[in-house]
């Protein structure tokens, strides 16, 4: 090998669209899809891929990831991809939803998804407000904190506690595999890549229905610079919402 | 079966089974009176063909599956009464602003909110002017019987997929529930490419189905382009049946249930001379309204037979243009008019119209503005409309819709 010769150690995967995504500077949905991209690519499920979007920030997924897409109303996106996979068993089929849309308007939708074990991998990008329209209260909100629709802070009387959906998730018999990773740093990123490796191996192996959530930030919609959001994320998120594996029942049924 | 050929079946299992033999592959559903047969026997039949039967946490969830199904490319049925239409309204519009076909059954009950379980026409502005938000039109077929439902139901999946729309498919709790032999018109739709739809973007790029044009001029373009389709949809799949309408001096507009109520009472009134004729749509968007002027070009005025206070009979109005007077009667919240209510009506009604169309300036006419009580025509004892010209005056006319009603 010449001392000149080029190597390839690090590009752009595949199957994520070569544009500037659509989301805001320091957003985590972009860490998020290329994640899904790279596991998505490696697993070479882009081709069998049925993905689907729902209202949100979420929406935007279509124009990033490489892979056909169905829009959802908002938080039907379980319902969708329970629709896509009856008729389309050998498809491969992703949701990719906030926390508004999955904790909130789709809680229905998603609960009995995965009480039907529904062979299908949901997406969790968890980032505490509703960011599109610009940064209210969401299911995921913490206790104290002030947002554009709870400008006095979050209480648990009156405007609630946070939802944590993968907990929740976890105990259903249907659900497969249930995580929840971050974006906090290098390290969590690689561990929340594991994740969704998992969870997509999961959907393969017939295994039922499986989650993993995300807990990304949103500088903008949290008012902060990119850099203190990540702080912010470390410091007061993740006391809230530990990462870690929730549900395993992957295994051979014992 | 009868010696025949001909089946017994009930409205909604009749329905059902035809979506089977039209080629359905996937149905989603939810329980509600009284259409819960449809999904029992979607739940028995659909496995049996090795199809897709899902029973849904919610109509809401039913429909979101539907669509979810549909942008693949399957042929999708979804059924539903009124107050789970109400729900499913969401992805309705999402499904029209996707152009993906589906077929919508609605045996529409008594409403508003929880309303009855008796069978309605109440839906009819749900079904032909909204469902749910944005600037669409879909096709909407109504059966007048259940042999004619088994005939419409393959239709629906023909007009869905040939435009790209969804469809639906209006009847009421009496064509769900009422039992018939019927020699069902099964019939299995040949299959058309969908090169929309979303497969797997395996050697060739991405599909994207969706109704989200953030640039209002893009949105602009999507909206014109489905109205076009709108207006190809209204040039080719008009459908009516007119009985008797030529040289009627009245004639009677009604669908469905109603319609076959109204068909009695004009083989009564026929019996007793009276010149009436029957006019019914098939399609109630696109409404035939070139075809109403035409078969109530000779006439002296319509009577409009609704079980609802009063929907279609708009429609009715905007296609005669103020050319005749229209009157109207109705039932609601799940009550059904009777073959000699509706004669009766029609009685008065052709008296009246002789009477305006025989008489001189201030001339007395027979009763038009006066409440029924216990009979079912409105006899000339019971009071005179003063002023002949007040058939086409508002209030004389309201008066005279809102009697058969008012009982």
């Amino acid at each position: 090998m010449s001392a000149t010769e080029l190597r390839t150690i690090f590009e752009r995967p595949a199957l994520l669209a070569d544009r500037s995504t659509h989301y805001c500077p320091g957003c985590g949905h972009g860490v998020v899809q290329r994640l899904i991209a790279e596991v998505l690519g490696e697993l070479e499920l882009g081709p069998r891929t049925i993905a689907v979007a729902p209202v949100g920030c979420a929406v935007f997924a279509y124009q990033d990831l490489m892979v056909d897409f169905v829009e959802a109303p908002h938080g039907r996106a379980p319902a969708v991809a329970t629709g896509i996979r009856r008729v389309r068993p050998e498809a491969f089929v992703l949701t990719y939803q906030g926390d508004g849309d999955l904790a909130a308007i789709g809680t229905a939708e998603i609960i009995h998804a995965a009480a039907r074990g529904e062979r299908i991998t949901a997406i969790f990008v968890n980032n505490g407000v509703y960011g599109m329209t610009g940064g209210q209260m969401a299911p995921t909100t913490l206790l104290g904190q002030r947002t554009t629709s709870t400008p006095a802070g979050r209480e648990r009387i009156g405007t609630g506690s946070p939802l944590r959906m993968t907990e929740l998730l976890a105990q259903i018999p249907g659900v497969a595999f249930a995580a929840r990773g971050s974006v906090v740093d290098a390290a969590a990123i690689g561990r929340t890549r594991g994740y969704i490796e998992r969870a997509c191996r999961a959907q393969l192996n017939g295994a039922g229905f499986s989650i993993v959530e995300v807990i990304a930030n949103c500088p903008v919609g949290w008012g902060l610079t990119p850099v203190d959001s990540l702080a912010w994320l470390r410091d007061r998120v993740l006391p809230e919402f530990p990462v870690g594996l929730l549900a395993d029942r992957t295994g051979p049924p014992g | 079966m009868t010696t025949d050929g001909r089946v017994l079946m009930k409205g909604n299992v009749a329905i059902a089974e035809a979506a089977i033999r039209a080629g359905c592959n996937a149905y989603f559903g939810y329980p509600i009176t009284p259409q819960a047969e449809i999904l029992e026997w979607m739940a028995r039949r659909m496995p049996e063909e090795g199809r897709v039967f899902v029973q849904a946490e919610s109509e809401i969830a039913a429909i979101s599956m539907a669509l979810g199904a549909a942008a693949t490319g399957a042929r999708v049925l979804v059924s539903s009464s009124s107050p789970g239409i109400s729900l499913m309204a969401e992805a309705m519009s999402y499904l029209a602003g996707d152009e993906l076909p589906l077929v919508l059954v609605n045996v529409m009950r008594g409403g508003p909110g929880l309303g009855s379980i008796g069978p309605s026409q109440a839906d009819y502005f749900q079904a032909t002017k909204g469902h749910g938000h944005g600037d669409y039109r879909i096709p909407v077929l109504a059966p007048g019987s259940i042999p004619e439902a088994t005939e419409l139901v393959p239709l629906a999946f023909e007009i869905a997929e040939r435009y790209r729309t969804p469809v639906f498919v209006l009847a009421d709790g009496i064509m769900g529930q009422a039992m018939e032999a019927i020699t069902p018109a099964y019939r299995m739709p040949p299959r058309t490419e969908a090169p929309w739809a979303v497969t797997g973007a395996r050697d060739r790029a991405p599909r994207v189905v969706k109704s989200l044009h953030l640039l209002p001029e893009d949105l602009e373009r999507h909206n014109l382009h489905l109205a076009a389709k709108a207006a190809e949809i209204s040039r080719r799949e008009v459908r009516w049946e007119a009985d008797g309408t030529e040289g009627a001096e009245l004639v009677v507009v009604a669908y469905g249930t109603a319609a076959r109520v109204a068909r009695s009472a004009v083989e009564q009134v026929r019996a007793d001379g009276l010149r009436v004729g029957l006019f019914r749509p098939i399609t109630l968007w696109p409404f035939p309204s070139a075809e109403l002027r035409q078969a109530t070009a000779n006439a002296a005025g319509v009577l409009v037979v609704e079980m609802s206070l009063g929907q279609m009979v708009e429609d009715v109005r905007l296609a005669l243009e103020g050319r005749l007077p229209v009157a109207f009667h109705g039932r609601t919240g799940g009550m059904v008019p009777s073959p000699a209510e509706v004669a009766g009506e029609i009685r008065s009604l052709a008296r009246a119209t002789r009477v305006a169309a025989d008489a001189a300036w201030g001339a007395d006419p027979t009763g038009l503005i006066e409440l029924q009580d216990e009979a079912d025509v409105v006899t000339d004892e019971q009071g005179a409309d003063p002023d002949p010209l007040s058939l086409v005056e508002e209030g004389a006319w309201w008066l005279h819709e809102h009697a058969g009603v008012a009982r």
